[in-house]
């Protein structure tokens, strides 16, 4: 028995979002699900993981703070120190309202860039990559469900059953 | 799933709405020709970019003396439109970032033409204070780098190099956030010309919308990913207007030594941005064919943060006059009886109609929901806001410590070719947008259309009654 993928198109979000809960159920195995916009509770119905993504753009962002802070000591405390208008930088900590600015920028510049970047590479979303969406309609107004099976027959079904309005076995 | 309460006004008009029609309406002027209205437009914009061109670099081979600047009134004209172009661009941030934080489904209708808007707006601001260094050709010298001049580093004590992080930070952060957003619109374009089987556009927006595919962890880390932008945006917002304030407060200037000045320049870049924002969506939305998805109810929410900072930068100058009195410090209430009765008491009192009293007019239903009022304001408000700036740079300037050094400041033909090519630039890039852009985030748009939308309110107000 050869494994066939099945293409079931939905027209409408919360059919399809009451189907994944439903096909969940019956222990079928989602690949994937292609759709125009993010639908909101699709994830959780198929079970997907949450996303680390920001906890990665938190600690881009620790670190950028400590580089900020470190190359500042470095420029204006240890290399070169200046008195500017009578401040002068002998320590980091007494002179540190006046380098808070930059620090902040600088830590949001890279939690923001470098998230962004992690965004790019984790979804493989660069420019040059080839789309992967089985149908045009799927960034217009379809959603498509991929699936794998031995078992065309009982998982067509079951689609339609759910609200499927077309199936394709690939 | 989550309904809106049906007292609240639709977002989304049109009796025939669904997810394909909002496809429709926003990739039509993608996939249509311009018309002679456009060409004319773009073709004036256009010719003013290459009038300002021609300004900058007469400036880089002659000098800065091509400006009307002068030892006393050493920032003028160039500073204005600086701090008057940064402050438009605030609206767009303002939208995208902080409205998405307080869920204010409103946003989508406008965010993706205000976020564009503060691109341009921010580009055209950094022309002035870069071209203002005199060698343009060492700008590099603001980042701290290590060089051959006995390790002179950049000074991190200055609101100046502190502008120069806020900004740079600033306008990439709103790129990076403006273009996520495009991704999956720009995908949807590509996928349509390839049934069409255009195989230029095709191709174009494959490379643009970087193979996006809409898989469910796509759109989970899209939406974090989106989130986040905002939670690091909405501080960026507010530090970046303090710290181009501080440029001028943590000076000894009389008129510019003042601690309001940060919150007060905030309210006024975001009085001024959202002016901006009404100008060019008011246009948009007609020529585009728009008016389903930028309602009257749009506009009326913009004009009442108008109203609500114009009244903050009312508050402000009042504030600002009273204490310059009250202080009893000579210097700064001569630097006050000097802008509003000096040479230059015309640019004080444009100020003060323009900002303080056209925006109470919004306090009338009426005229907030007037469409026309409410661009002729809007265009008040932009001038207004111009001329504050002026107001503050100039006349602290030209009448300062030194009663032999006084003098007074006109621009030169030069200056206003600069700030005309500014604006040049800024319709050019924004008329291009909008012919090859999806000005409306219609991806984030589909997801309120059952929430938000005319159609689908009336649907479930009858499944009630």
């Amino acid at each position: 028995m050869s494994t066939k993928a099945i293409h079931a198109i939905y027209d409408d979000d919360e059919v399809l979002v009451s189907a994944a809960k439903k096909i969940h159920a019956a222990g079928i195995h989602v690949k994937e699900v292609f759709t125009p916009f993010a639908v909101h509770g699709l994830p959780e119905a198929l079970h997907t993981p949450r996303t680390r993504i920001a906890i990665a753009s938190f600690l881009y962002g620790c670190t950028a703070c400590s580089l900020a802070c470190l190359a500042i000591w470095y420029f204006m405390v240890s290399d070169w120190p200046m008195d500017v208008g009578g401040k002068p930088n002998w320590t980091l900590y007494h002179n540190i309202p006046a380098f808070i600015p930059p620090i902040f920028e600088f830590t949001v510049f890279c939690s923001a860039h470098l998230m962004f970047w992690t965004l790019l590479f984790r979804s493989w979303i660069l420019p040059g990559v080839s789309p992967k969406n089985l149908d045009p309609r799927t960034t217009d107004d379809k959603f498509l469900m991929l699936i794998e099976t031995n078992d065309t027959d009982k998982v067509s079904r079951l689609l339609k059953e759910t609200g499927a309005s077309e199936i394709k076995i690939v | 799933m989550f309904k809106e309460a049906s007292i609240r006004e639709p977002l989304i008009l049109g009796d025939k709405i669904s997810y394909h029609q909002i496809t429709e309406d926003v990739v039509r002027p993608i996939e249509g020709k311009a018309n002679n209205m456009w060409w004319a437009a773009f073709s004036v914009a256009f010719i003013a970019m290459l009038w300002g061109f021609g300004c900058l670099a007469y400036t880089v081979g002659t000098g800065i003396g091509a400006w009307g600047a002068n030892k006393t009134v050493g920032w003028a004209w160039d500073i204005t439109n600086f701090v008057w172009w940064i402050g438009i661009g605030h609206a767009g941030t303002l939208i995208s970032a902080v409205l998405l934080l307080f869920r204010q489904r409103w946003r989508m209708g406008i965010n993706r033409s205000a976020e564009a808007m503060t691109i341009f707006a921010v580009v055209c601001a950094a022309i002035f204070p870069v071209f203002h260094m005199g060698r343009v050709w060492m700008a590099y010298w603001v980042m701290p780098i290590p060089n051959q001049f006995g390790s002179l580093w950049v000074n991190f004590n200055s609101p100046l190099l502190w502008d120069v992080f806020a900004i740079s930070t600033y306008f990439t952060v709103s790129v990076i956030f403006w273009y996520l957003g495009l991704i999956p619109d720009f995908a949807m374009v590509r996928d349509r010309a390839k049934v069409a089987g255009n195989k230029m556009n095709e191709m174009i927006y494959r490379i643009l919308s970087f193979g996006w595919s809409g898989r469910v962890k796509d759109w989970v880390r899209f939406e974090e990913v989106s989130l986040v932008l905002a939670g690091l945006s909405t501080p960026l917002v507010f530090s970046v207007h303090s710290i181009v304030s501080m440029d001028f407060a943590t000076s000894i200037v009389p008129g510019w030594h003042t601690t309001i000045f940060p919150p007060y320049f905030v309210a006024g870049a975001i009085f001024s941005g959202f002016a901006m924002v009404l100008t060019l969506v008011l246009i948009m939305r007609k020529v585009l064919s728009l008016e389903a998805y930028v309602t009257v109810k749009h506009v009326e929410y913009m004009n009442i943060i108008i109203m609500l900072t114009g009244s903050l930068v009312g508050i402000a100058y009042l504030t600002e006059l009273f204490i310059s009195w009250y202080s009893g410090v000579e210097y700064e209430s001569y630097a006050f009886i000097n802008r509003f009765s000096g040479p230059y008491w015309w640019a004080y009192w444009c100020m003060m109609t323009c900002n303080v009293i056209s925006p109470q007019l919004f306090w009338f239903k009426k005229i907030r929901t007037n469409l026309m009022a409410t661009f002729i304001l809007s265009l008040v408000v932009n001038t207004g806001m111009w001329f504050e700036r002026f107001v503050i740079i100039v006349t602290s300037l030209h009448r300062d410590y030194l009663p032999s050094s006084w003098t007074m400041y006109s621009p030169t033909w030069i200056e206003v070719g600069i700030f005309v090519g500014t604006i040049g630039f800024f319709f050019t890039a924004f008329l291009t947008f909008a012919r090859v852009f999806p000005v409306i985030a219609q991806s984030e748009l589909k997801t309120i259309m059952k929430t938000s939308s005319k159609m689908y309110k009336n649907k479930t107000d009858n499944h009630h009654h």
